[in-house]
């Protein structure tokens, strides 16, 4: 019976990828859909075409790959998993922003590590006639 | 709706309530003032957590990744970006027809409900043939995952994201079955909203496995 109750009160916080039930919200939900898979294949074809043009200033190819890559998760965070910045969902904001950090710290912190000891390091030349 | 709400059998003994507000009280699950949040919100959001520390999981295949293909860039095969176009669109799509099924699921039609999800798998299978074929024209090419760093990088990073595709078509024949033989109870439900998140995480993860590892190695 508590059980029931729990299911149906549906005000306050939103999970993830949560719907609301009825009518238009499926219609709604429907649209949500289309347009980000719409944007999602168009930011896939710009990824594409950006490697295969010549259009684009060489070095800046990488920067615009990992922009549209940005902007695709996050069109797949907003209408595929329904991340909103509304009030009901705080609790999901919040954990995707921690888990974000956590991963900033990893990928950069790796990097930034890794290329400062490869900077740092002797030519192995150098290391090999040290051992003699 | 206050004064029912802080006699729930939901929350007996006032936890979650803010008992000398009774008169004011506003219902807010989760934080602190309205009692506990539904199952289905409490379900969802601790998958999220999962789904997120499975994304940091990633990140650090991701960042062993860059760190060797930095260093070992000409040992990098030739990839056929036709092959990872066409991953890619199988891989956006499922997921497109994931969300369908579920908003099919929400007004509890079965049929529509079992054909979307079908219809998931379908394209999720073509896109781990499609990456199993390539991975073993690599071995076949003595460019496996024991040939070199930047191999091992590969096919741990992107071998991973395949496993995880393989793990959800499984749990995606699991759904479809128990939509089938339970109906859409509340538990299936749930499981079913936990299933999409997940396939469409999978999908963020290969967006990024597409851009940093495919693409980025077709940049002038």
């Amino acid at each position: 019976m508590s059980q029931r109750g729990i299911e149906e009160e549906r005000e306050g916080d939103v999970g993830p990828g949560l719907e609301l039930e009825g009518q238009e919200d499926t219609t709604r939900g429907l649209r949500s859909y289309l347009i980000g898979f719409a944007l999602a294949v168009a930011l896939t074809a710009a990824s594409f075409w950006a490697v295969r043009t010549h259009a684009i200033y060489g070095p800046g190819v990488s920067i615009a790959l990992i922009t549209l890559a940005i902007a695709q998760m996050g069109i797949h965070l907003v209408f595929f998993l329904h991340i909103t910045t509304g009030p009901d969902n705080t609790n999901n904001v919040l954990a995707l922003i921690f888990g974000v950090l956590i991963v900033c710290l990893v990928v950069f912190g790796s990097l930034w590590i890794m290329t400062n000891l490869n900077h740092n390091m002797m030519p192995m030349k150098m290391l090999m006639d040290m051992q003699r | 709706m206050s004064v029912i709400s802080s006699f729930s059998p939901v929350d007996p003994n006032h936890l979650g309530h803010d008992n000398l507000s009774l008169g004011t009280e506003w219902a807010a699950p989760g934080r602190g003032e309205g009692g506990p949040a539904s199952k289905s919100v409490i379900v969802s959001f601790g998958f999220w957590i999962f789904l997120l520390s499975d994304i940091v999981m990633f990140s650090a295949f991701f960042a062993a990744f860059q760190v060797v293909a930095g260093n070992a860039a000409d040992m990098a095969p030739s990839f056929d970006l036709s092959n990872v176009a066409i991953e890619t669109g199988c891989l956006l799509l499922s997921s497109f027809l994931c969300g369908v099924a579920s908003l099919c699921a929400n007004r509890r039609r079965l049929l529509g409900t079992e054909i979307f999800l079908l219809l998931t798998g379908v394209l999720g299978a073509v896109f781990l043939t499609l990456e199993i074929r390539e991975f073993v024209g690599l071995i076949q090419q003595h460019q496996g995952p024991a040939d070199g760093a930047y191999y091992s990088a590969f096919f741990a990073l992107v071998g991973c994201h395949g496993l995880h595709v393989t793990v959800g078509l499984l749990w995606l024949g699991t759904m479809m079955a128990q939509i089938f033989t339970k109906g859409f109870r509340h538990d299936v439900i749930r499981r079913l909203t936990c299933f999409s998140l997940f396939w469409h995480a999978l999908d963020i993860v290969w967006v990024a496995i597409f851009s940093l590892v495919y693409l980025m190695r077709f940049t002038p």
